[in-house]
């Protein structure tokens, strides 16, 4: 999958400070019967972000005119249960290019990761202090720097690493994905399979 | 010699590299592929101009979008149609086998992969399918991926993934009567949390397990992702091999014997080490129900909703935004609650066993007049045995009407959708905010508290009408 190479980010963020989101609410089943790969933002949280009637839930974060930026910023195990890719396009697409969690769950981790949204884990303290920033402050900066695998709160200095490996981290700096790397391992793929 | 783990042995044996700072290239023997998580997969790998690697080793079948009523008819949603029209013609350009609707094999493609014998000991498997992790149960390697890792299969039958860990679920002693396969794998996932097996791969042992049926097996592998984890998986043994012999794609002949000695070498070796490790006794286990909007929020169907008065901070709001949405209070009993639809089928619960024991239960009775009752096998094969049985004429006569194959309510991409503010008691696998349609709300059970639920139309503990 194409996507923007990934470099330092600064932006506002906004918080749902929710435990245990899962992909049917970030993408409900419901929307993902296209065959192609766009507008996936539009059906983003549908069903906390809009009524019955499809009408905008006021206080719902995405409706808030209060929050913007880049940056999502969740609960802990985000991103449970299916294990749909569109829950990474839906983000993507949606415009946010950073989550931020204290945990998340492995497939959408890596469903990620496959689509330039970057995961950062932070520890639930941390997690915490960004909440409580941007309920004081719904503008607060942050800064996501991949190169030095670093997380700031603008407008106090405080931050915090983050992990990613090496590999990861070279694809999302150079918008590159796996598959480029393993169709160049063609033929040892094929000694494999001949042992 | 090092001791290895049932999941390293089989791990380890499919790594072509180890990519420095990163993850492992890993060989995939068998990928499934469905409609849903595969066109886009399709149309990347053609921007790239690139065909299918290895056709011969994907299956796939049309089953998340399916209608489960009248499948000879054209689908009428145009969106679902295009999608299963677009699997079949992916499938033939590349020279896939697809066993689309009106086939023999058709149904559900967790369900279909074992039933053909497709899935075997000692393989990799992967899907676009969260729930691939049934396949463990037969002792494989197998788990859910995303679209982009499609593709990488697609492209070079192979992903790249970091080893996870690995976690050993011991569960010892005999499941008293009412007590099935379910409620064991909803239980473990109540004790250790949706968040308890994150970053891991998990095996099942201990003599409950052992005892299990195949069908039983793949219930609890099925949900091993509702803890977190990976996947799940169970060391192959005679009712695993005896379970494999004679399907459609097992190995024969002399292949047959070779196989089951290779498949008798697949077992953790004595003293190897987990990282991590729970045990379990069956005798505390008793039919469970979900009360919340997750799969770890169950307990024992004897039991009080919690209080939830030890939780704090964001667990709290979650908590009680759960409830919210179930119209359920703290400290409220779970029996006696009024239900509207009963739904019994998915890779979870749409094996044959499933349909004997909630035909057994509801033999010689009437399904309750307040309760819509929904009967989906999960494949045309499981539809045939519960004919061969005589297991309709049961479900007839309980005013139950049998549907065809299919993904259906669980996640309600078909017209099988519960009604907002409806109570459903499902065999299915999560009961997350409007999973089962908008609205929806989900009470996660064994197929034998679902069948009580049909007859009394309130939640039952079946062990009241065994």
């Amino acid at each position: 999958m194409s996507y923007d190479k990934f470099s330092k980010i600064i932006s506002p963020a906004v918080p749902l400070p929710l435990e245990n989101v899962d992909t049917d609410q970030i993408i409900p089943a419901r929307y993902l019967k296209a065959i192609e790969r766009k507008g996936f933002g539009e059906n983003l949280f549908h069903d906390w972000r809009y009524d019955k009637n499809n009408k905008p839930v006021k206080d719902f974060v995405l409706n808030n005119k209060k929050y913007s930026g880049k940056i999502l910023v969740g609960g802990k195990n985000f991103g449970s249960g299916s294990s749909r890719e569109h829950a990474a396009w839906a983000l993507y697409d949606y415009g946010f290019r950073v989550v931020v969690s204290s945990f998340f769950a492995d497939i959408f981790k890596g469903n990620s990761l496959n689509n330039g949204l970057l995961p950062v884990v932070v520890s639930p303290e941390f997690l915490q202090k960004i909440f409580d920033k941007i309920e004081k402050n719904p503008e607060t900066k942050f800064e996501v720097d991949i190169e030095k695998q670093k997380f700031t709160i603008l407008s106090t200095g405080e931050s915090t690493t983050f992990e990613i490996n090496n590999y990861k981290k070279h694809c999302l700096e150079n918008g590159l994905d796996d598959i480029d790397y393993l169709i160049n391992m063609k033929k040892s793929i094929e000694q494999f399979e001949n042992k | 010699m090092e001791k290895k783990t049932l999941f390293d042995k089989i791990w380890d044996a499919h790594v072509i590299k180890k990519v420095e700072g990163g993850p492992n290239v890993l060989y995939i023997d068998r990928h499934y592929i469905h409609e849903v998580t595969s066109p886009v997969a399709f149309s990347g790998l053609k921007n790239r101009g690139l065909k299918v690697f290895r056709p011969s080793q994907t299956t796939a079948a049309p089953d998340h979008n399916v209608p489960t009523l009248h499948q000879g008819r054209p689908i009428t949603d145009v969106q679902s149609k295009t999608q299963v029209e677009q699997l079949e013609k992916n499938c033939k350009e590349s020279g896939i086998t697809h066993y689309g609707l009106g086939t023999e094999e058709h149904g559900i493609i967790h369900i279909i992969g074992p039933q053909l014998g497709l899935t075997q000991p000692g393989m990799t498997i992967v899907c676009g399918d969260s729930h691939t992790s049934t396949h463990g149960a037969l002792g494989s390697i197998a788990f859910g991926i995303g679209t982009s890792e499609v593709e990488m299969v697609l492209a070079s039958q192979c992903i790249m993934q970091a080893k996870p860990k690995k976690m050993r679920i011991s569960i010892d002693g005999n499941l008293s009567n009412g007590v099935t396969a379910k409620d064991v794998v909803l239980y473990v996932i109540a004790q250790i949390s949706t968040s308890g097996g994150t970053g891991h791969f998990v095996e099942f042992a201990g003599s409950t397990i052992r005892q299990m049926s195949m069908d039983g097996r793949m219930t609890v592998c099925n949900m091993s992702i509702e803890c977190g984890a990976r996947g799940g998986m169970i060391a192959p043994d005679e009712t695993t091999f005896e379970y494999i012999k004679g399907r459609k794609f097992a190995p024969k002949g002399e292949d047959w014997n070779k196989s089951v000695a290779k498949w008798k070498t697949l077992h953790t070796d004595e003293d190897a080490e987990f990282d991590k490790e729970y045990h379990f006794k069956a005798e505390d286990i008793e039919p469970m129900i979900t009360f919340g909007t997750n799969p770890g929020m169950g307990v024992g169907i004897s039991q009080d909703i919690p209080m939830g008065d030890n939780l704090q901070g964001s667990d709290k709001t979650s908590f009680i935004k759960a409830l919210d949405y179930m119209n359920f209070k703290p400290g409220e009993k779970m029996e006696g609650k009024k239900i509207d639809y009963v739904f019994l089928g998915s890779c979870t619960n749409g094996r044959i066993e499933d349909f004997i024991m909630f035909a057994k239960m509801i033999e010689g009775k009437k399904k309750a007049e307040n309760v819509t009752v929904w009967l989906v096998p999960g494949s045309k094969g499981v539809e045939k045995q519960i004919k061969a049985e005589g297991l309709d004429k049961i479900f007839e006569e309980a005013g139950i009407p049998l549907r065809e194959p299919g993904c259906s309510a669980c996640l309600a991409m078909n017209d099988d959708k519960i009604p907002a503010g409806k109570y459903s008691v499902s065999t299915s696998n999560r009961n997350f905010q409007g999973r089962q349609g908008p609205g929806s709300r989900t009470l996660l059970a064994s197929p034998l508290t679902a069948a009580a639920a049909a007859i009394t139309g309130v939640v039952t503990d079946p062990r009241k009408l065994l």
